[in-house]
């Protein structure tokens, strides 16, 4: 027998697919994972320490840099865990102006997941640029809105900082003809192509169990079987007026994943055209003081971002700032299955896996 | 005792050969611009607009720059197989010119043998590339170097046997013999599966998606030449676009009739086909995800191999029949 001995590939942190500054430390026999160690902590910033230094409405900006890609949602979730804490009525424009805000960011997220994914699967450059085209419009309408296209800071404690722009309703209802035949466009390039069904197929299947076990959340969970969604389960803001459905697939491998994404686009553009119509008038931002005091006591609040549940554990002591703020990122349950995941695949396997996972660094390290 | 006729024959073949090299160099400019207009207008951007008409010029550029740029050699590299590796690569792609018909007179040596001259030649680049990887010393790169051996010697097989069936219908080696067989009707007519199994070993061959697991940017960085930059990495590239261009006009030649075709003069015949055929692999890699290593295997081992050998079959058989 010819003596042969495993060897270590440090896969990242300068990695194209590794999606920001993931580490894994991956053990290959040959082209075989053995092992699989993810390393993280190259993006840490202390989020949790520095909303403890800032006030409640200087901590919205910082919480766009959790998720960078679902911005909007990751304002959402603090200010409606703030807005629980403080017991404030928000104006039913502003309820309406958040929710198509918040699933124009989910589509926009969900694109980019897709994109990087095949890209990942070595469709080089075509599908990923498609998606950021279509992107490309939800972050015109944003800038539009707030004047930003990453890092939005567009979310109040009470509402949203200004009111939506001329013309934002007629730009939305475009955006949602325009995307719907896309979607069709993407079923032709990427969902019928073989190569692409044999490279996801089977992959990375994450059973329902080891879903649940893992505390796996968000699309990756609903791959695998459960229809589990925060806006259906705990709902929270105005979303039980509205009719969707919670897309599940039964195998949870990387090809579910993907699929979910895919079908989640279409509820996100169903409750987008069931919103758009009936935005009241009225303010958009409640009354609520300027130098903002939240009542001592503690409280947690969940939502659904784009990547699973995005929690916010508050304590309060009375005073301007948080005493503590905990953020429960979505991520990070769904990266700590990734060794099981890989545990045994070939190394082109692990980058499928780690696409379908979609994780995004930035709330990961906080 | 000056061996006159000797040294004539001498600097005409040396004239040939600049004359091969400076043909290969341009046309490689002007792929790699194609590729980066091709790609961009597949992926709805507008690819080079800057230097020259439509960015015409912007390889011409590059070029400069990637002669400019430092040459760097990683501390664990093995210096001499570094050294020789990207010379061994563009040596491999340029030989089988030598034998490419590239109209009716313009070719620089008809041989007897010239396909099997090209098969043997075009396949000594894997060496190179082997080379490369484990010269490196960096384990991306030994992972592309492995992987590409196996890959091209795995689709050198199907690739031969598809050939097979033409040499079989021309009963002949020689490029020129096997275009004028084609006179009344190309080969692709009679023999699409061989056609097919060629193109997709050719591009296989030739590293390009979906099989370009040996380069496999987001698996690999860039595989096999991941530390090579400068000049060494201009001839990978180089290398990598004279080899698209040598099997397409292997598959010109063998089954589209070559310089073959009316009102045009052949050169340009022979050019037009050989550049579709580039167009048609630009436009695979931008529209494919990329297959996995075994997949790859299986494909070539269970599917385009017992494919061939059934091709090969068929065609005696009407070949005895017809006698």
């Amino acid at each position: 027998m010819l003596e042969t001995e495993a060897f270590e590939v440090s896969f990242g942190p300068q990695h194209p697919s590794t999606h920001g500054v993931l580490r894994l430390q991956l053990t290959l026999d040959g082209e075989v994972v053995v092992e699989c160690e993810p390393h993280i902590g190259y993006l840490h910033r202390d989020f949790e320490k520095i909303c403890e230094n800032r006030t409640y409405t200087q901590v919205i900006p910082y919480t766009d840099r959790l998720d960078y890609l679902g911005a909007m949602n990751n304002n959402f979730g603090y200010c409606l865990t703030v807005e629980k804490l403080l017991g404030v009525a928000i104006p039913e424009r502003a309820e309406y102006i958040r929710v198509i805000i918040a699933e124009l960011n989910r589509i926009a997220s969900h694109l980019l997941a897709i994109g990087t994914f095949v890209q990942d699967l070595g469709a080089f450059g075509t599908p990923l640029l498609y998606c950021f085209r279509e992107r490309e419009k939800i972050i015109d309408i944003f800038e539009a809105t707030c004047g930003n296209r990453l890092t939005y800071n567009y979310y109040r404690i009470g509402g949203v900082a200004q009111d939506i722009p001329d013309g934002f309703v007629e730009k939305v209802k475009g955006f949602i003809k325009y995307l719907r035949p896309k979607l069709k466009d993407y079923e032709d390039l990427m969902t019928n192509n073989a190569i692409l069904l044999v490279r996801t197929k089977g992959i990375g299947v994450l059973s329902r169990e080891m879903a649940l076990d893992y505390a796996i959340t968000g699309p990756n969970l609903r791959a695998s079987g459960v229809a589990f969604d925060l806006r259906k389960e705990d709902p929270y803001s105005i979303y039980p007026r509205f009719q969707f459905d919670v897309p599940t697939r039964a195998t949870g491998d990387a090809w579910d994943r993907y699929r979910v994404r895919m079908d989640e686009i279409e509820q996100c553009l169903r409750i987008i055209e069931q919103a758009i119509d009936n935005i009241p008038s009225g303010d958009f931002i409640a009354k609520v003081p300027k130098m903002l005091k939240v009542p001592a006591g503690e409280t947690y609040f969940r939502t659904e971002s784009p990547r699973g549940e995005l929690g916010f554990y508050l304590i309060s002591d009375g005073s301007n700032k948080p005493y503590r703020l905990k953020c429960r990122a979505p991520s990070f349950s769904n990266l700590a299955v990734i060794p099981d995941l890989v545990r045994g695949v070939k190394v082109a396997d692990v980058i499928a896996i780690l696409g379908s996972i979609d994780i995004v660094l930035g709330e990961i390290d906080r | 005792m000056i061996d006159i006729p000797f040294i004539l024959n001498f600097l005409w073949m040396c004239a040939k050969a600049a004359g091969l090299l400076g043909f290969v160099s341009i046309s490689v400019m002007f792929l790699i611009w194609l590729e980066r207009k091709v790609s961009a207008h597949i992926q709805s951007r507008l690819g080079p607009m800057i230097v020259g008409w439509h960015g015409c010029f912007q390889t011409i550029a590059d070029t400069i720059k990637l002669l400019l740029k430092e040459n760097i050699v990683t501390k664990e590299a093995d210096k001499l197989t570094f050294w020789f590796a990207p010379l061994v690569v563009f040596v491999a792609s340029f030989l089988p010119f030598v034998a490419i018909p590239f109209g009716r007179n313009l070719i620089a040596r008809d041989l007897n043998l010239g396909l099997l001259y090209i098969l043997a030649v075009s396949s000594l680049g894997v060496i190179g590339i082997f080379m490369a990887g484990w010269g490196s010393g960096n384990k991306y790169s030994l992972l592309g170097g492995m992987r590409t051996a196996a890959q091209i010697i795995s689709y050198e097989i199907p690739l031969v046997l598809s050939i097979l069936t033409v040499v079989m219908m021309a009963g002949s080696l020689s490029m020129t013999k096997i275009i004028e067989a084609q006179k009344g009707m190309w080969f692709i007519v009679y023999q699409p599966i061989a056609f097919l199994v060629y193109f997709i070993s050719a591009i296989a061959e030739v590293n390009r998606a979906p099989f370009d697991i040996a380069e496999a940017e987001s698996e690999l960085v860039a595989g096999f030449h991941t530390e090579y930059s400068g000049m060494k990495f201009a001839m990978f590239f180089l290398a990598e676009y004279t080899n698209m261009f040598v099997v397409s006009a292997i598959a010109a030649a063998l089954f589209l009739g070559g310089w073959q075709g009316p009102f045009l003069p052949g050169a340009a015949w022979f050019l037009l086909k050989v550049y579709f055929l580039i167009f048609v692999m630009m436009w695979v890699r931008w529209t494919f995800p990329r297959l996995r290593v075994d997949q790859l295997m299986h494909f070539a081992w269970k599917f385009l191999l017992p494919l061939a050998f059934l091709n090969i079959l068929v065609t005696a058989l009407v070949m005895v029949i017809k006698r």
